[in-house]
């Protein structure tokens, strides 16, 4: 049986990590969806047939997207030093790893709400334009309110690739769990802070999908989901 | 109120070509209930949604109140488009909202105040049937209930055009004849003007003052529904009056029939005041022909009676020609099915 002083230590050892992790995925998923947001919103109505369609922005964008998302989030991380370095003053620690995080997030966020988005039928996209909508009335009346269950299982999602990042952050110094992980399970040898770690970005992985799940259904009114 | 010059809409892409409407020419009366029917593709759909612009045209004029449509900027169509309401086939409703929020919805468009809002809701609801329903989810509401929350929202903006887009072909036939029936009272109690588009000849007898028949892009004939039921030009609205007023013989009992000599066949149609006109009696006693009743039904046509007789005619030459200017003289309706259908 482990004593306290053991259980105190790991504590110790584990909660700065948690906490670190948990705001590094909060501040860099806030962040992305600030700028991803707004570029999935409008991929979606600059597409063909939709209430502002561009197909020329709609194309350039989305391959400036799919450019962004095609580099592994380590490759970037390493390769965006010298502009985390410019913004945030070092490359290392924890507020630095957001900046990376951020950049690699946004362009999936974009992707994830225009995926829900487009689940909204156009017959109800029509319906409000037959009722005299502007295009901005139809993207904060229509769209966005009628894929809310779809935006938030989306945002749980997110959360979770976040939470991924954040431990490859953490093997380059960014701190977070997967920095412990490194530092004391596979460093040092300790198996049982390695456990604990895998063990506790379980339960953070849990917590975020029951908690999406429940506020879709919450916010789905009585549709399937 | 509604004029319709020379619209014509084109769908191209890349090396597809589809002529949707050539050259439609239509004018809907003030407070008419004005069916448009065709077959799925003779471009109907297209044609409605040309009314409110939801699909520009690609010529031809859209006048409503002597407003051209076609020439609005994006704003002026905005505002038009508040005095048109529109119903669809799938109701599209949005399901985050309850009942009284989407009817509502129009209203917070056009930027009412919260207090007003609700005034007309509420006012709405019972109209459609719908008081105690005020704050469940489509999710909750049979097609029926949609389809009517669907019409109060269309209502709020208390519009002076109606457009119904196939809005009754999900329901079953008994909502079917609810909505009508309740589309029916708004056209009397507020005289708006209702443009129905549908594929089901029972919508136009139910309710229809008026009727255009699309087919392959044109509109090949429009008449009031009296005109078209008892007198189709063409052969495709020939095909829908009979597909609810099914008068044909089986082929058999024709073919038998035709080889009588000294015998014709003869469709007669009445319409309100020569139904009540004792034809039959007539023939006999001043023609002197022989009479066989071979089909005989009467119908509801919205408020007048409408009937369809299909009668064996026996008798000499003369007096069958006696039989055809009487029937001419009592400015019947009716056709000769054993001369190849020929007009009289």
């Amino acid at each position: 049986m482990p004593d306290s002083v053991y259980l105190l230590k790991m504590l110790n050892l584990v909660s700065p990590a948690v906490w670190e992790t948990i705001y590094m995925v909060f501040a860099s998923g806030v962040l992305a969806y600030i700028i991803g947001m707004p570029l999935g919103i409008y991929l979606v109505v600059s597409s063909k047939g939709h209430i502002l369609p561009s197909p020329m922005v709609e194309k350039t964008l989305g391959t400036v997207i799919n450019i962004l998302r095609s580099a592994p989030f380590i490759v970037l991380m390493v390769a965006l030093i010298p502009f985390t370095r410019a913004v945030v003053g070092t490359s290392i620690g924890t507020t630095a790893a957001i900046v990376p995080l951020v950049i690699s997030t946004a362009p999936f966020v974009a992707r994830i709400v225009e995926t829900s988005l487009k689940e909204v039928p156009s017959g109800v996209i029509e319906a409000a334009q037959s009722m005299g909508a502007s295009p901005w009335q139809i993207i904060t009346k229509v769209l966005l309110p009628e894929s809310k269950s779809s935006l938030i299982l989306g945002a749980a999602i997110t959360a979770i690739n976040v939470v991924g990042y954040t431990a490859m952050a953490g093997a380059v110094g960014g701190g977070g769990l997967g920095d412990l992980a490194i530092q004391y399970g596979y460093n040092r040898f300790r198996t049982d802070v390695m456990i604990i770690t895998v063990a506790v970005l379980v339960i953070i992985v849990q917590l975020i999908q029951t908690l999406g799940m429940r506020l879709a259904v919450r916010y789905s009114y009585g549709r399937k989901i | 109120m509604i004029e319709i010059n020379n619209l014509g809409k084109v769908y191209s892409g890349g090396r597809s070509y589809t002529r949707a409407l050539g050259g439609v020419d239509l004018s809907i009366p003030k407070g008419s209930v004005y069916g448009i029917i065709g077959l799925s593709g003779a471009g109907k759909s297209t044609l409605v949604r040309c009314l409110n612009l939801l699909e520009r045209p690609s010529e031809g004029q859209i006048l409503i109140n002597g407003q051209d449509l076609t020439v609005l900027s994006g704003e002026e169509l905005r505002k038009a488009r508040r005095r048109i309401g529109m119903i669809f086939q799938h109701f599209n409703l949005l399901s985050s909202r309850t009942v009284a929020e989407n009817i509502a919805f129009p209203l917070e468009i056009d930027g009412m105040k919260k207090a007003e809002i609700n005034k007309i809701v509420d006012e709405l609801l019972p109209l459609v049937g719908l008081s105690d329903k005020k704050d469940s989810y489509p999710s909750e509401l049979s097609g029926g209930q949609k389809q009517r929350v669907g019409i109060a929202r269309a209502l709020a903006l208390k519009p002076d055009v109606l457009l119904c887009d196939e809005a009754t072909s999900a329901l079953d036939p008994q909502t079917t004849l609810s909505i009508l029936n309740l589309l029916k009272d708004i056209n009397r109690e507020l005289g708006l003007t209702i443009v129905i588009i549908t594929h089901e000849m029972k919508v136009i007898k139910e309710i229809c003052t008026h009727v255009a028949v699309l087919h392959d892009a044109k509109c090949v004939e429009n008449a009031t529904v009296e005109e078209v039921f008892t007198s189709p030009k063409s052969d495709i609205a020939r095909e829908f009056v009979s597909s609810v007023f099914p008068a044909e013989l089986p082929e058999d009992l024709l073919r038998e029939l035709s080889s009588h000599k000294d015998s014709e066949l003869v469709r007669i149609n009445f319409l309100g005041d020569t139904a009540s006109k004792p034809i039959i009696n007539g023939l006999i006693t001043e023609c002197g022909v022989q009479i066989n009743i071979l089909y005989g039904s009467v119908e509801h046509l919205r408020s007048s009676l409408f009937g369809n007789l299909i009668l064996e005619i026996r008798g000499t030459d003369e007096q069958r020609g006696l039989a055809h200017e009487y029937l001419k003289s009592n400015s019947l309706v009716f056709s000769y099915l054993n001369r190849g259908g020929a007009d009289a």
